[in-house]
């Protein structure tokens, strides 16, 4: 009896010693792993690459993201990131209903083009009710309805040197001292190209809202919220995303985020 | 090749090669055993490195949105969230809280709210177990896909490895003799009993073989369900799971119970005898105890 005693008391010494050096762990030690140029952070984001290239490989080009059957939309879709642009462009484009709007598209292409709503609400149209994921974790299930994208690509022809879509936005996400960053994104080709990839102007049977990018937004239904650029203004096709931004590809992606959101 | 029972040659003995013998005649000897391959070895502390770094970047990414749900969407204009994080304003200053199943309890200091004086900061986990410890969502993700990969190749490595030396089969897999041992193993356990051999005792092989086969293929498996681009390649996940916002759920309970087995892990180390635990998931090898002599138990 007496030998368990002492077994136990060293024991519960021991345990007590193991678990405040636990919490004496605090995780601050590892803060210079968010320094954006810090080089094991470079390094470790190259798991990214991996992701992006395992997932290329085991998901079809064509395979669709689920669609959801219309009982599944039981609330608006919650708006997030930019919600009501005040920049001067798009004030005055939403003050007349954007009658005066046009989408653009630009870069390595063989014929430049620009489409009014009307136009592109008179094109071959995709509905699809589908999931959207928010990098912060949460989902919402909505219908969306737009042209896709790929058909505008092929009226527009695009060069082979052609890698990205880079979409151009009119709202202004961060104020800097240097003047407002507006919000771009991009994707690669087969994204773009992909079926459930669409330029969208209606939301639930009703056209877009404000808070949800009116007039166009695009919707990639096999990744993150972030690369569905609300206000949209104009596409450019290129081959390269280093004169964009700071050449990470996307408004986020400048901040650190993955520019593949396919996880 | 490995499972005998040695005698101390040098090798592996860490320095420590006088025979217990020596100290005391009459005692019989405790052999050092030949107990981890060195693919155990290696990749149980590659699980150990992933581990602290995804919890610690898992819970950073919870904190982007501290709420659980059931379903395929989180519920914005209707409830089905089961576990909330909040921080409010009361006439007693700020509170923190946790929602479970609709109950709120005031968390304050820990969950909800956390921090002092200028770092005082609503957040649902504290800083001191987010990696960074300031909120980022974005370096949260980076690390905890990195060892994501980290995890799951280390896991194959040890599975195909331990599959081929039988370590599984042998070590891992409860037999039926197992199971009836098991009342005697939990009672010897709670007695602080413990015997040191050079296999498992049942509930080391549970638990192990529950971490292994069970619970860390559910943290990956729901971990690619909450992959938008996953979900497309495999939309049987999101079947199988409930939903992409019940995959979440699942992880988190996972993480947590992931969490106490790794208490529960530490805690009989330390009880069993760290020094000679940790040779062994080190060098490989384990002082066992005497071969099984009659040496009557009291009471029994």
């Amino acid at each position: 009896m007496a030998k368990f005693m002492l077994s136990r008391r060293k024991f519960l010494t021991s345990a007590t010693i193991a678990s405040s050096g636990l919490m004496l762990s605090g995780c601050d030690v590892f803060d210079a792993l968010g320094d954006r140029d810090n080089a094991v952070r470079n390094f470790i984001e190259g798991a990214n690459d991996l992701t992006y290239k395992a997932q290329r490989l085991l998901v079809g080009r064509e395979a669709l993201a689920r669609e959801y059957p219309k009982s599944e939309i039981r609330q608006p879709q919650r708006p997030n990131g930019s919600t009501d642009p005040d920049d001067p462009q798009y004030r005055s484009l939403a003050a007349s209903n954007f009658a005066d709007y046009r989408f653009a598209i630009g870069g390595l292409v063989e014929k430049p083009l620009s489409f009014s709503l009307d136009e592109l609400r008179n094109m071959p149209s995709r509905t699809q009710i589908t999931r959207h994921d928010c990098v912060e974790g949460w989902s919402c299930i909505a219908e969306w309805t737009g042209v896709p994208l790929a058909h505008l690509l092929d009226q527009a022809k695009v060069k082979p040197e052609a890698r990205y879509v880079v979409f151009k936005c009119l709202d202004t996400i961060e104020e800097t001292l240097s003047g407002g960053i507006k919000y771009y994104e991009s994707i690669d080709m087969i994204d773009a190209r992909h079926p459930q990839t669409i330029m969208a102007y209606g939301l639930n049977g009703k056209p877009l809202p404000v808070a949800n990018g009116a007039p166009l937004r695009c919707r990639v239904e096999r990744q993150l919220g972030y690369k569905m650029a609300k206000y949209v203004k104009s596409i450019e096709l290129t081959d390269s995303l280093a004169h964009f931004g700071d050449g990470k590809g996307g408004y986020w992606e400048d901040n650190g985020y993955d520019w593949y959101a396919g996880i | 090749m490995t499972n005998e029972t040695e005698l101390p040659t040098g090798f592996g003995a860490s320095g420590n090669s006088t025979p217990e013998t020596a100290v005391d005649p009459v005692a019989p000897a405790r052999p050092l055993v030949y107990r981890q391959s060195a693919w155990t070895r290696v990749t149980h502390w590659l699980w150990a490195l992933s581990l602290f770094f995804l919890l610690l970047s898992g819970l950073q990414i919870f904190n982007a949105r501290p709420d659980l749900y059931i379903g395929q969407q989180s519920g914005f204009g209707f409830d089905n969230a089961i576990l909330s994080f909040s921080a409010a304003n009361t006439v007693q200053g700020p509170k923190g809280y946790t929602t479970l199943f609709g109950k709120t309890v005031d968390t304050t200091g820990v969950l909800g709210l956390s921090g002092s004086g200028e770092d005082l900061a609503a957040r649902a986990f504290p800083a001191w177990v987010t990696i960074p410890s300031y909120q980022d969502l974005a370096t949260g993700r980076v690390i905890h896909f990195f060892f994501a990969w980290v995890l799951a190749a280390t896991l194959l490595i040890w599975l195909v490895s331990s599959l081929i030396n039988g370590h599984v089969k042998r070590d891992l897999l409860p037999r039926g003799a197992d199971i009836r041992r098991l009342p005697r193993d939990i009672a010897d356990h709670l007695r602080f009993r413990f015997h040191h051999a050079r296999d498992y005792n049942v509930l080391q092989k549970l638990s192990y073989a529950g971490v292994l086969f069970i619970l860390l293929p559910l943290m990956i498996l729901t971990g690619l369900t909450m992959s938008p681009a996953m979900d497309t390649a495999f939309p049987f996940l999101l079947d199988i799971f409930g939903g992409r916002q019940t995959a979440r759920t699942i992880h988190f309970i996972g993480m947590t119970l992931l969490v106490l087995f790794f208490i529960a892990h530490v805690l009989m180390v330390l009880a069993a005898g760290p020094f000679n635990e940790l040779r062994s998931i080190v060098t490989g090898w384990y002082r066992a105890d005497p071969p099984a002599k009659p040496m009557p138990e009291p009471g029994e």
